[in-house]
Protein backbone atom coordinates (compact mmCIF):
# COMPACT_ATOMS: atom_id res chain seq x y z
CA UNK A 1 0.00 0.00 0.00
CA UNK A 2 2.73 2.44 1.00
CA UNK A 3 6.23 2.03 -0.33
CA UNK A 4 8.93 4.47 0.76
CA UNK A 5 12.38 4.14 -0.78
CA UNK A 6 15.53 5.96 0.30
CA UNK A 7 13.58 9.08 1.25
CA UNK A 8 15.59 12.21 1.94
CA UNK A 9 13.85 15.41 3.02
CA UNK A 10 14.82 18.86 4.23
CA UNK A 11 13.01 21.31 6.41
CA UNK A 12 14.42 24.64 5.31
CA UNK A 13 18.06 23.88 4.65
CA UNK A 14 18.28 21.20 7.27
CA UNK A 15 18.28 17.55 6.21
CA UNK A 16 15.94 15.59 8.50
CA UNK A 17 15.17 12.36 6.65
CA UNK A 18 18.33 10.69 5.39
CA UNK A 19 17.46 7.63 3.37
CA UNK A 20 14.33 6.21 4.96
CA UNK A 21 12.96 2.99 3.51
CA UNK A 22 9.70 1.47 4.70
CA UNK A 23 6.94 -0.71 3.28
CA UNK A 24 3.37 -1.07 4.57
CA UNK A 25 0.95 -3.66 3.23
CA UNK A 26 -2.83 -3.58 3.52
CA UNK A 27 -4.04 -5.06 6.79
CA UNK A 28 -0.88 -4.10 8.70
CA UNK A 29 -0.25 -1.83 11.65
CA UNK A 30 3.27 -0.45 11.94
CA UNK A 31 4.68 1.56 14.80
CA UNK A 32 7.57 3.96 14.45
CA UNK A 33 9.36 4.80 17.64
CA UNK A 34 12.39 6.91 18.19
CA UNK A 35 14.01 9.68 20.16
CA UNK A 36 13.08 13.35 19.89
CA UNK A 37 14.35 14.97 16.74
CA UNK A 38 14.75 11.70 14.84
CA UNK A 39 12.37 12.83 12.10
CA UNK A 40 9.14 11.07 13.13
CA UNK A 41 6.83 14.06 12.68
CA UNK A 42 8.72 15.14 9.56
CA UNK A 43 7.90 11.76 8.01
CA UNK A 44 4.18 12.37 8.59
CA UNK A 45 4.35 15.88 7.14
CA UNK A 46 6.41 14.84 4.10
CA UNK A 47 4.02 12.01 3.27
CA UNK A 48 0.97 14.32 3.63
CA UNK A 49 2.58 17.16 1.66
CA UNK A 50 3.01 20.01 4.13
CA UNK A 51 4.53 23.05 2.40
CA UNK A 52 8.13 23.66 3.44
CA UNK A 53 8.98 19.97 3.72
CA UNK A 54 11.09 19.35 0.67
CA UNK A 55 11.95 15.91 -0.66
CA UNK A 56 15.48 15.92 -2.07
CA UNK A 57 15.87 12.26 -2.97
CA UNK A 58 13.98 8.99 -3.00
CA UNK A 59 10.38 8.07 -3.64
CA UNK A 60 7.06 7.28 -1.97
CA UNK A 61 4.19 5.50 -3.69
CA UNK A 62 0.68 4.97 -2.36
CA UNK A 63 -1.19 2.11 -4.04
CA UNK A 64 1.28 2.37 -6.89
CA UNK A 65 0.81 6.11 -7.44
CA UNK A 66 3.55 8.69 -6.94
CA UNK A 67 2.49 10.18 -3.62
CA UNK A 68 5.02 12.99 -3.73
CA UNK A 69 3.62 14.35 -7.01
CA UNK A 70 0.16 14.86 -5.51
CA UNK A 71 -1.22 17.98 -3.79
CA UNK A 72 -2.13 17.58 -0.11
CA UNK A 73 -5.89 17.43 -0.84
CA UNK A 74 -5.31 14.83 -3.58
CA UNK A 75 -3.44 12.64 -1.10
CA UNK A 76 -6.38 13.00 1.30
CA UNK A 77 -8.88 12.05 -1.42
CA UNK A 78 -6.71 9.05 -2.31
CA UNK A 79 -7.22 7.87 1.27
CA UNK A 80 -4.31 9.24 3.29
CA UNK A 81 -5.11 10.69 6.72
CA UNK A 82 -2.67 12.43 9.05
CA UNK A 83 -3.62 12.54 12.70
CA UNK A 84 -1.92 15.72 13.88
CA UNK A 85 0.31 15.79 16.92
CA UNK A 86 -1.08 19.27 17.59
CA UNK A 87 -4.55 19.50 15.98
CA UNK A 88 -5.12 23.00 14.61
CA UNK A 89 -7.75 25.41 15.93
CA UNK A 90 -9.93 27.08 13.30
CA UNK A 91 -12.06 29.82 14.89
CA UNK A 92 -15.34 30.59 13.17
CA UNK A 93 -15.71 27.22 11.39
CA UNK A 94 -17.76 24.51 13.09
CA UNK A 95 -16.47 20.94 13.10
CA UNK A 96 -19.62 19.89 11.29
CA UNK A 97 -19.17 22.40 8.47
CA UNK A 98 -15.43 21.69 8.24
CA UNK A 99 -15.84 17.93 8.01
CA UNK A 100 -18.80 17.99 5.68
CA UNK A 101 -16.96 20.25 3.23
CA UNK A 102 -13.82 18.13 3.56
CA UNK A 103 -15.67 14.85 3.08
CA UNK A 104 -17.64 16.13 0.10
CA UNK A 105 -14.48 17.57 -1.48
CA UNK A 106 -12.90 14.12 -1.14
CA UNK A 107 -15.98 12.42 -2.55
CA UNK A 108 -16.08 14.88 -5.45
CA UNK A 109 -12.41 14.20 -6.22
CA UNK A 110 -13.20 10.47 -6.33
CA UNK A 111 -16.21 11.01 -8.59
CA UNK A 112 -18.73 10.18 -5.85
CA UNK A 113 -21.95 12.02 -5.05
CA UNK A 114 -21.83 14.50 -2.16
CA UNK A 115 -23.41 13.39 1.11
CA UNK A 116 -26.60 15.26 2.03
CA UNK A 117 -26.75 17.32 5.24
CA UNK A 118 -28.97 14.75 6.94
CA UNK A 119 -26.83 11.76 5.94
CA UNK A 120 -23.69 13.58 7.00
CA UNK A 121 -25.12 14.42 10.44
CA UNK A 122 -26.10 10.77 10.90
CA UNK A 123 -22.57 9.67 10.10
CA UNK A 124 -21.02 12.37 12.31
CA UNK A 125 -23.29 11.47 15.22
CA UNK A 126 -22.40 7.78 14.97
CA UNK A 127 -18.67 8.55 14.94
CA UNK A 128 -18.92 11.06 17.78
CA UNK A 129 -20.91 8.57 19.87
CA UNK A 130 -18.32 5.87 19.22
CA UNK A 131 -15.58 8.17 20.56
CA UNK A 132 -17.68 9.29 23.53
CA UNK A 133 -17.81 12.84 22.23
CA UNK A 134 -20.85 15.04 22.70
CA UNK A 135 -22.50 16.08 19.42
CA UNK A 136 -22.60 19.63 20.81
CA UNK A 137 -18.79 19.69 20.60
CA UNK A 138 -18.99 18.92 16.90
CA UNK A 139 -21.10 22.03 16.44
CA UNK A 140 -18.41 24.20 18.02
CA UNK A 141 -15.52 25.73 16.08
CA UNK A 142 -12.80 23.25 15.10
CA UNK A 143 -10.69 22.43 18.18
CA UNK A 144 -11.26 25.89 19.71
CA UNK A 145 -11.37 25.62 23.49
CA UNK A 146 -10.85 21.83 23.35
CA UNK A 147 -8.51 20.27 25.90
CA UNK A 148 -5.50 18.32 24.61
CA UNK A 149 -7.37 15.04 25.07
CA UNK A 150 -10.51 16.36 23.36
CA UNK A 151 -8.45 17.45 20.36
CA UNK A 152 -6.98 13.96 19.99
CA UNK A 153 -10.41 12.41 20.35
CA UNK A 154 -11.69 14.83 17.70
CA UNK A 155 -8.93 13.63 15.36
CA UNK A 156 -10.32 10.13 15.74
CA UNK A 157 -13.88 11.32 15.08
CA UNK A 158 -12.58 12.97 11.91
CA UNK A 159 -10.77 9.78 10.94
CA UNK A 160 -13.99 7.82 11.46
CA UNK A 161 -15.96 10.20 9.26
CA UNK A 162 -13.36 10.43 6.49
CA UNK A 163 -12.70 6.67 6.63
CA UNK A 164 -9.19 6.67 5.11
CA UNK A 165 -7.28 3.68 3.72
CA UNK A 166 -4.01 4.73 5.36
CA UNK A 167 -3.69 6.59 8.66
CA UNK A 168 -0.47 8.22 9.80
CA UNK A 169 -1.05 8.96 13.47
CA UNK A 170 1.51 11.37 14.89
CA UNK A 171 1.67 10.97 18.66
CA UNK A 172 -2.05 10.48 18.89
CA UNK A 173 -1.40 9.09 22.37
CA UNK A 174 0.34 12.14 23.81
CA UNK A 175 -1.68 14.21 26.25
CA UNK A 176 -4.19 11.44 26.93
CA UNK A 177 -5.14 10.08 30.33
CA UNK A 178 -5.54 6.32 30.78
CA UNK A 179 -9.26 6.22 29.98
CA UNK A 180 -8.90 8.45 26.91
CA UNK A 181 -5.97 6.33 25.74
CA UNK A 182 -8.18 3.23 25.79
CA UNK A 183 -10.98 5.03 23.93
CA UNK A 184 -8.57 6.32 21.28
CA UNK A 185 -6.92 2.90 20.99
CA UNK A 186 -10.30 1.22 20.54
CA UNK A 187 -11.17 3.87 17.95
CA UNK A 188 -8.06 3.13 15.91
CA UNK A 189 -8.82 -0.60 15.98
CA UNK A 190 -12.48 -0.12 15.10
CA UNK A 191 -11.87 2.27 12.20
CA UNK A 192 -8.58 1.03 10.79
CA UNK A 193 -8.06 -2.65 11.71
CA UNK A 194 -9.38 -3.96 8.40
CA UNK A 195 -7.86 -6.09 5.66
CA UNK A 196 -7.88 -3.21 3.16
CA UNK A 197 -6.39 -0.57 5.49
CA UNK A 198 -3.06 0.21 7.08
CA UNK A 199 -1.83 2.31 9.99
CA UNK A 200 1.48 3.95 10.80
CA UNK A 201 1.61 4.85 14.48
CA UNK A 202 4.22 7.41 15.37
CA UNK A 203 4.84 7.29 19.10
CA UNK A 204 7.35 7.72 21.89
CA UNK A 205 5.82 5.21 24.21
CA UNK A 206 4.87 1.58 24.37
CA UNK A 207 1.58 2.25 26.18
CA UNK A 208 -0.58 2.90 23.07
CA UNK A 209 0.72 -0.36 21.65
CA UNK A 210 -0.97 -2.22 24.52
CA UNK A 211 -4.26 -1.24 22.91
CA UNK A 212 -3.29 -1.21 19.25
CA UNK A 213 -1.11 -4.25 18.63
CA UNK A 214 1.41 -3.49 15.90
CA UNK A 215 2.54 -6.10 13.41
CA UNK A 216 5.90 -4.37 13.02
CA UNK A 217 7.87 -1.94 15.15
CA UNK A 218 10.57 0.26 13.64
CA UNK A 219 13.16 2.42 15.28
CA UNK A 220 13.72 5.75 13.57
CA UNK A 221 16.96 7.47 14.49
CA UNK A 222 18.76 10.28 12.72
CA UNK A 223 16.49 10.21 9.69
CA UNK A 224 16.44 6.51 8.86
CA UNK A 225 15.07 3.21 10.09
CA UNK A 226 17.80 1.59 12.14
CA UNK A 227 15.94 -1.47 13.36
CA UNK A 228 12.77 -3.40 12.63
CA UNK A 229 11.11 -6.11 14.68
CA UNK A 230 7.83 -7.41 16.05
CA UNK A 231 5.81 -6.06 19.01
CA UNK A 232 8.50 -7.35 21.37
CA UNK A 233 10.86 -4.65 20.07
CA UNK A 234 8.66 -1.95 21.61
CA UNK A 235 8.93 -3.63 25.00
CA UNK A 236 12.66 -3.95 24.60
CA UNK A 237 12.90 -0.24 23.75
CA UNK A 238 10.84 0.67 26.78
CA UNK A 239 13.20 -1.34 28.93
CA UNK A 240 16.53 -0.46 27.40
CA UNK A 241 15.92 3.04 25.99
CA UNK A 242 16.77 4.22 22.51
CA UNK A 243 20.47 4.75 23.06
CA UNK A 244 21.37 1.08 23.06
CA UNK A 245 19.14 0.03 20.21
CA UNK A 246 19.21 2.93 17.83
CA UNK A 247 22.90 2.80 17.09
CA UNK B 1 -22.42 73.63 4.99
CA UNK B 2 -19.21 72.11 6.23
CA UNK B 3 -15.96 72.51 4.36
CA UNK B 4 -14.90 69.70 2.07
CA UNK B 5 -12.53 67.20 3.66
CA UNK B 6 -8.79 67.12 3.02
CA UNK B 7 -6.10 64.62 3.87
CA UNK B 8 -5.18 66.81 6.81
CA UNK B 9 -8.40 65.62 8.43
CA UNK B 10 -7.44 62.56 10.44
CA UNK B 11 -10.47 60.55 9.35
CA UNK B 12 -9.69 61.26 5.67
CA UNK B 13 -5.92 60.89 5.77
CA UNK B 14 -5.85 57.62 3.78
CA UNK B 15 -8.44 58.67 1.17
CA UNK B 16 -7.13 58.81 -2.41
CA UNK B 17 -6.28 62.36 -3.51
CA UNK B 18 -8.20 61.81 -6.75
CA UNK B 19 -11.40 61.02 -4.88
CA UNK B 20 -11.03 64.08 -2.66
CA UNK B 21 -10.26 66.34 -5.63
CA UNK B 22 -13.36 65.20 -7.49
CA UNK B 23 -15.61 65.57 -4.45
CA UNK B 24 -18.12 68.38 -5.02
CA UNK B 25 -20.02 67.91 -1.78
CA UNK B 26 -20.28 65.35 0.96
CA UNK B 27 -23.54 63.41 0.75
CA UNK B 28 -26.07 64.20 3.47
CA UNK B 29 -25.82 61.93 6.48
CA UNK B 30 -28.78 59.70 7.16
CA UNK B 31 -30.14 60.60 10.57
CA UNK B 32 -31.23 57.81 12.83
CA UNK B 33 -32.68 58.62 16.23
CA UNK B 34 -33.25 55.60 18.43
CA UNK B 35 -35.84 56.44 21.09
CA UNK B 36 -35.37 55.51 24.73
CA UNK B 37 -35.61 51.80 25.40
CA UNK B 38 -35.93 50.86 21.73
CA UNK B 39 -33.66 48.44 19.83
CA UNK B 40 -32.92 49.55 16.28
CA UNK B 41 -31.35 47.09 13.84
CA UNK B 42 -29.55 48.28 10.73
CA UNK B 43 -28.22 46.06 7.94
CA UNK B 44 -26.52 47.71 4.98
CA UNK B 45 -24.49 46.49 2.04
CA UNK B 46 -22.50 49.23 0.37
CA UNK B 47 -21.72 47.65 -2.98
CA UNK B 48 -20.58 49.42 -6.09
CA UNK B 49 -20.62 46.18 -8.08
CA UNK B 50 -18.19 46.04 -10.97
CA UNK B 51 -18.32 49.79 -11.53
CA UNK B 52 -15.50 52.06 -10.56
CA UNK B 53 -17.35 54.80 -8.75
CA UNK B 54 -17.45 56.75 -5.53
CA UNK B 55 -19.96 55.68 -2.90
CA UNK B 56 -19.96 57.45 0.45
CA UNK B 57 -22.56 56.59 3.05
CA UNK B 58 -22.79 58.67 6.19
CA UNK B 59 -24.86 57.99 9.25
CA UNK B 60 -25.63 60.24 12.18
CA UNK B 61 -26.99 58.04 14.91
CA UNK B 62 -28.37 59.23 18.24
CA UNK B 63 -29.12 56.55 20.76
CA UNK B 64 -31.33 57.68 23.64
CA UNK B 65 -31.32 56.45 27.25
CA UNK B 66 -31.21 52.68 27.52
CA UNK B 67 -31.73 52.25 23.76
CA UNK B 68 -29.71 50.02 21.45
CA UNK B 69 -28.56 50.34 17.88
CA UNK B 70 -27.25 47.15 16.26
CA UNK B 71 -25.64 48.02 12.94
CA UNK B 72 -24.00 45.65 10.46
CA UNK B 73 -22.30 46.58 7.23
CA UNK B 74 -20.63 45.02 4.23
CA UNK B 75 -18.53 47.05 1.80
CA UNK B 76 -17.61 45.54 -1.55
CA UNK B 77 -17.14 46.44 -5.19
CA UNK B 78 -15.06 48.66 -7.43
CA UNK B 79 -13.93 52.25 -6.98
CA UNK B 80 -14.10 54.00 -3.63
CA UNK B 81 -16.50 53.00 -0.87
CA UNK B 82 -16.70 54.72 2.45
CA UNK B 83 -18.79 54.05 5.52
CA UNK B 84 -18.80 57.02 7.83
CA UNK B 85 -20.69 56.74 11.11
CA UNK B 86 -21.05 59.27 13.88
CA UNK B 87 -22.78 57.89 16.97
CA UNK B 88 -23.80 59.67 20.15
CA UNK B 89 -24.73 57.51 23.12
CA UNK B 90 -26.97 58.75 25.95
CA UNK B 91 -26.96 57.25 29.44
CA UNK B 92 -27.02 53.44 29.43
CA UNK B 93 -27.29 53.26 25.64
CA UNK B 94 -25.56 50.56 23.60
CA UNK B 95 -24.06 50.57 20.11
CA UNK B 96 -23.20 47.23 18.53
CA UNK B 97 -21.44 47.20 15.17
CA UNK B 98 -19.97 44.66 12.80
CA UNK B 99 -18.43 45.96 9.58
CA UNK B 100 -16.70 43.96 6.87
CA UNK B 101 -14.73 45.38 3.95
CA UNK B 102 -13.46 43.25 1.09
CA UNK B 103 -11.19 44.81 -1.53
CA UNK B 104 -9.50 43.46 -4.63
CA UNK B 105 -8.05 44.98 -7.80
CA UNK B 106 -7.34 48.65 -7.09
CA UNK B 107 -10.44 49.14 -4.94
CA UNK B 108 -10.38 51.46 -1.96
CA UNK B 109 -12.53 50.71 1.07
CA UNK B 110 -12.87 52.85 4.17
CA UNK B 111 -14.65 52.12 7.43
CA UNK B 112 -14.65 55.14 9.68
CA UNK B 113 -16.53 55.41 12.93
CA UNK B 114 -16.76 58.04 15.60
CA UNK B 115 -18.42 57.21 18.87
CA UNK B 116 -19.31 59.89 21.36
CA UNK B 117 -19.84 58.52 24.83
CA UNK B 118 -21.29 61.65 26.43
CA UNK B 119 -23.26 60.21 29.37
CA UNK B 120 -22.62 57.58 32.06
CA UNK B 121 -22.93 53.82 31.68
CA UNK B 122 -23.21 53.63 27.91
CA UNK B 123 -21.58 50.65 26.21
CA UNK B 124 -20.34 49.97 22.71
CA UNK B 125 -18.81 47.08 20.82
CA UNK B 126 -17.36 47.46 17.34
CA UNK B 127 -15.90 44.66 15.25
CA UNK B 128 -14.21 45.59 11.98
CA UNK B 129 -12.86 42.97 9.57
CA UNK B 130 -11.02 43.82 6.37
CA UNK B 131 -9.61 41.65 3.60
CA UNK B 132 -7.36 43.24 0.99
CA UNK B 133 -6.10 41.47 -2.15
CA UNK B 134 -4.19 42.57 -5.26
CA UNK B 135 -3.54 46.33 -5.06
CA UNK B 136 -6.53 47.14 -2.86
CA UNK B 137 -6.40 49.63 -0.01
CA UNK B 138 -8.52 49.13 3.07
CA UNK B 139 -8.78 51.54 5.97
CA UNK B 140 -10.37 51.08 9.37
CA UNK B 141 -10.47 54.10 11.66
CA UNK B 142 -12.36 53.96 14.92
CA UNK B 143 -12.46 57.01 17.09
CA UNK B 144 -13.98 56.87 20.54
CA UNK B 145 -14.52 60.02 22.58
CA UNK B 146 -15.38 59.56 26.23
CA UNK B 147 -16.59 62.80 27.83
CA UNK B 148 -15.81 63.80 31.39
CA UNK B 149 -19.29 62.87 32.57
CA UNK B 150 -19.38 59.53 30.80
CA UNK B 151 -18.29 57.49 33.82
CA UNK B 152 -18.52 53.70 33.62
CA UNK B 153 -18.34 53.75 29.88
CA UNK B 154 -17.53 50.29 28.50
CA UNK B 155 -16.31 50.59 24.92
CA UNK B 156 -14.64 47.88 22.84
CA UNK B 157 -13.16 48.17 19.38
CA UNK B 158 -11.51 45.31 17.52
CA UNK B 159 -10.13 45.81 14.03
CA UNK B 160 -8.49 42.93 12.17
CA UNK B 161 -7.13 42.85 8.65
CA UNK B 162 -6.12 40.03 6.35
CA UNK B 163 -3.48 41.15 3.90
CA UNK B 164 -3.48 38.55 1.15
CA UNK B 165 -1.01 40.12 -1.27
CA UNK B 166 2.24 41.98 -0.70
CA UNK B 167 0.95 44.77 -2.93
CA UNK B 168 -2.24 45.42 -0.94
CA UNK B 169 -2.52 47.92 1.92
CA UNK B 170 -4.44 47.90 5.17
CA UNK B 171 -4.58 50.86 7.53
CA UNK B 172 -6.04 50.28 10.97
CA UNK B 173 -6.19 53.01 13.54
CA UNK B 174 -8.06 53.14 16.82
CA UNK B 175 -8.19 56.61 18.34
CA UNK B 176 -9.32 57.07 21.89
CA UNK B 177 -9.83 60.33 23.67
CA UNK B 178 -10.85 59.74 27.25
CA UNK B 179 -11.70 62.42 29.79
CA UNK B 180 -13.57 60.29 32.33
CA UNK B 181 -11.58 58.30 34.90
CA UNK B 182 -13.80 55.28 35.55
CA UNK B 183 -14.06 53.66 32.12
CA UNK B 184 -13.18 50.51 30.21
CA UNK B 185 -11.98 51.06 26.66
CA UNK B 186 -10.60 47.91 25.06
CA UNK B 187 -9.12 48.29 21.61
CA UNK B 188 -7.06 46.05 19.39
CA UNK B 189 -5.72 46.02 15.87
CA UNK B 190 -4.14 43.08 14.12
CA UNK B 191 -3.09 42.67 10.52
CA UNK B 192 -1.88 39.33 9.28
CA UNK B 193 -2.06 36.57 6.74
CA UNK B 194 -4.09 33.38 6.62
CA UNK B 195 -2.87 30.86 9.16
CA UNK B 196 -0.59 28.46 7.26
CA UNK B 197 -1.15 25.58 9.64
CA UNK B 198 -4.93 26.05 9.36
CA UNK B 199 -4.64 25.96 5.58
CA UNK B 200 -2.59 22.77 5.65
CA UNK B 201 -4.97 21.15 8.15
CA UNK B 202 -7.95 21.87 5.86
CA UNK B 203 -6.04 20.60 2.81
CA UNK B 204 -5.02 17.44 4.64
CA UNK B 205 -8.68 16.78 5.36
CA UNK B 206 -9.47 17.08 1.64
CA UNK B 207 -10.09 20.71 0.70
CA UNK B 208 -8.22 22.07 -2.32
CA UNK B 209 -6.07 25.11 -1.45
CA UNK B 210 -8.52 27.64 -2.95
CA UNK B 211 -11.41 26.19 -0.93
CA UNK B 212 -9.30 26.04 2.21
CA UNK B 213 -8.45 29.72 1.78
CA UNK B 214 -12.10 30.56 1.23
CA UNK B 215 -13.13 28.68 4.34
CA UNK B 216 -10.65 30.56 6.52
CA UNK B 217 -11.64 33.89 4.97
CA UNK B 218 -15.33 33.16 5.56
CA UNK B 219 -14.60 32.36 9.16
CA UNK B 220 -12.65 35.58 9.49
CA UNK B 221 -15.42 37.86 8.22
CA UNK B 222 -18.17 35.91 9.98
CA UNK B 223 -16.75 37.12 13.30
CA UNK B 224 -18.13 40.56 12.50
CA UNK B 225 -21.64 39.17 12.19
CA UNK B 226 -21.60 36.89 15.23
CA UNK B 227 -23.63 39.42 17.24
CA UNK B 228 -26.57 39.45 14.81
CA UNK B 229 -29.38 37.89 16.85
CA UNK B 230 -31.74 37.44 13.92
CA UNK B 231 -30.53 34.15 12.39
CA UNK B 232 -32.05 34.93 9.01
CA UNK B 233 -30.24 38.26 8.74
CA UNK B 234 -27.03 36.75 10.04
CA UNK B 235 -27.11 34.10 7.32
CA UNK B 236 -27.96 36.72 4.72
CA UNK B 237 -25.06 39.02 5.66
CA UNK B 238 -22.62 36.08 5.80
CA UNK B 239 -23.97 34.91 2.44
CA UNK B 240 -23.34 38.33 0.86
CA UNK B 241 -19.82 38.40 2.30
CA UNK B 242 -19.11 34.89 0.99
CA UNK B 243 -20.31 35.88 -2.47
CA UNK B 244 -18.04 38.92 -2.33
CA UNK B 245 -15.10 36.73 -1.33
CA UNK B 246 -15.72 34.46 -4.28
CA UNK B 247 -15.90 37.51 -6.49
CA UNK B 248 -19.47 36.76 -7.57
CA UNK B 249 -21.18 39.84 -6.20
Amino acid sequence: MLQINNLHANVGDKPILKGLTLSLKAGEVHAIMGPNGAGKSTLGYVLSGRPGYEVTEGSATFNGEDLLAMDPHERAAAGLFLGFQYPVEIPGVSNVQFLREALNAQRGARGEEPLSGADFLKLARAQADAMGMDMEMLKRPVNVGFSGGEKKRNEMVQMGILNPALALLDETDSGLDIDALRIVGDGINRIMRKPDKAVLLITHYQRLLDYVQPDFVHVLADGRITRTGGPELALELEREGYKELAA
Amino acid sequence: MTALPTRHDEEWRYAPAGVLAALKALPEAENIAVAAGVTHPLYTCISTGAESKVEIQRYQIDIAEGARCEAFFLLTGGGYKRLDIDVTLAEGAHFEMGAVGIGRGDEVTEIVTRLRHVAPRATSNQIMRGIAMDFATLTMIGRIDVAKDAQQTDAALGAKGLLLDRTATINAKPELEIYADDVKCAHGCAIGQLDEMGLFYAQQRGLPLAEARNLLMQAFVAEAYGAIDDAEWRERMIGHAEAALRGTS
